[in-house]
């Protein structure tokens, strides 16, 4: 294998291990949302148990793209290559914490009735998952079409948050006794919220990687 | 709705650039070795006070097209041209526009170092001398300020007398920069300058490269890509003698525009 073929060959092996992270951290969003809806504790559980496993492929691609940094000096798209697999690897990081997050709010509800407002919080989902899902087809196509529709799903997803959030502050008036779980849903829809975003910011890494200019997709 | 808009990096936006003039211009120059038509239809502008540099894979023209700018490329025989280069507004290539004129204003470092086998002194004392300085207080100082100019004055100044050749290799190419400064050139044409030093000389001589573009324009010949990416300001690639893409430095080794650019920058041809 000569020098270049082996670049390639890492640079190959880097983006598949991002494809692995990505799709691990969306079946670990997935994953809490069912723990909570099914009030299943021992699978909220599992859900924070198997973070590790992301929080530690993060760290091996970024040490590894670092290494091919430092080793290999790339240019123009190899560089952007890696470096956009670097940022892609902290946002898939980042929706990982989320599903923690949602983990954890799950275990405090425990058994409680969940409000109705947790019928807009799975469409919520849904729609991150489905972008998310997309944003990894699009950037192993690097098909910046696709990646561009992720940010017309980004609006439905605000949308039903400003809703979810204004529901839940009414449902606070009515059932103060609930509060704590209001608070908790609250934070779960933002949870889903912030998780979207990151589909659209990886969206906007992929035009980036391919055409080499900067985008903003949430004009 | 999603519209795409295209974010300008902050730097474009915010610097005004005082007006820089040519001090090349390229206008669809050919060159045959005999019926080798080694360069193409080039047209090239190269700016006063930048650092332009030259890249390419082996046999495409580079080194043919710096020595063109000087037209020392005429020391081999059955060369031919045409179209025009002109220097500072006239062509270089008018019967009226003596050779010695332009290699005044035009200085040039070549790949080894080539300091002639005389003292440090006499090797930067030459031009000057040639061009009638015999005043020793004037090449005193035309020597101390070429000396610092290349940037080797303190590790020389208590060794004028010795011959350049017990200096090391470093030490001897910016005795040559020396040597081309002493003529108190307009521009300065680098043909793989640091190829045969280290990589400490070869900072170093980077570092001068940076120091010397303030007062003076210069072409690099380079092999090195990373060097032509941390030195210069724009740079031309290369290839089979065309010009395949000119452009500003960071755009060539960000986001080149030509796919043969991106391949050869990234290692995959050449």
């Amino acid at each position: 294998m000569s020098v270049r073929e082996k670049f390639d060959f890492e640079l190959n092996s880097a983006q598949e291990e991002l494809i692995s992270l990505s799709t691990m951290a969306v079946n670990a969003l997935n994953k809490s949302m069912e723990a909570l809806i099914s009030q299943d504790v021992d699978a909220a559980l599992e859900v924070i148990e198997d973070d590790k496993d992301i929080n530690q492929l993060e760290e091996y691609i970024n040490d590894r793209v670092i290494l091919l940094i430092a080793k290999q000096s790339p240019v123009a798209t190899d560089l952007r290559r890696l470096i956009v697999t670097i940022k892609v690897a902290s946002d898939m990081e980042r929706v990982g914490d989320y599903a923690v997050n949602i983990a954890k709010e799950t275990i405090r509800i425990g058994n409680q009735e969940l409000l109705p407002q947790i019928g807009q919080i799975q469409q919520m989902q849904k729609l991150a998952v489905a972008m998310l899902r997309q944003v990894i087809d699009a950037f192993v196509e690097e098909d910046v079409v696709k990646a561009k529709e992720i940010a017309e799903l980004d609006d439905q997803v605000d949308e039903l948050y400003g809703d979810v959030i204004r529901k839940l502050m009414r449902a606070g008036g009515e059932n103060p006794d609930r509060l704590s779980q209001i608070t908790q849903l609250a934070f779960i829809s933002r949870y889903m919220e912030r998780s979207a975003d990151h589909a659209t910011n990886i969206a906007e890494q992929l035009f980036y990687m391919v055409r080499g200019q900067h985008y903003d997709l949430n004009k | 709705m999603t519209t795409i808009v295209t974010k300008k990096p902050a730097k474009e936006t915010a610097s005004i650039q005082p007006q820089k003039k040519a001090v090349y211009e390229t206008k669809q120059l050919n060159l045959w070795y005999g019926n080798n038509h080694a360069l193409k239809n080039i047209d090239l502008e190269i700016m006063e006070n930048e650092v332009t540099a030259i890249i390419g894979p082996s046999g495409c023209g580079k080194s043919t097209y710096i020595k063109t700018l000087n037209r020392m490329v005429e020391l081999v025989t059955s060369v031919k041209t045409s179209g025009e280069i002109l220097y500072r507004g006239r062509n270089i290539f008018d019967q009226d526009y003596g050779v010695e004129e332009l290699r005044t204003r035009v200085g040039m470092v070549f790949q080894k170092p080539n300091p002639f086998p005389k003292s440090i002194y006499d090797n930067v004392a030459y031009g000057p001398r040639i061009h009638g300085i015999k005043n020793k207080k004037i090449l005193d100082e035309i020597v101390e300020k070429s000396l610092r100019g290349a940037a080797i004055w303190d590790e020389v100044k208590d060794r004028l007398n010795e011959n350049a050749y017990s200096i090391s290799g470093g030490q001897q190419q910016r005795i040559c920069i020396a040597r081309a400064l002493a003529i108190e050139p307009d521009v300065i044409l680098m043909d793989e300058p640091t190829s045969a030093l280290d990589p400490i000389s070869t900072l170093k001589v980077e570092e001068l490269v940076q120091e010397l573009k303030k007062d003076y324009s210069i072409i690099i010949v380079t092999h090195n890509m990373q060097q032509a990416a941390r030195i210069s300001d724009k740079t031309a690639f290369f290839l089979n003698g065309e010009v395949v893409e000119f452009d500003h430095t960071d755009t060539i080794f960000s986001n080149p525009s030509d796919k043969r650019t991106e391949d050869y920058i990234s290692g995959r041809f050449g």
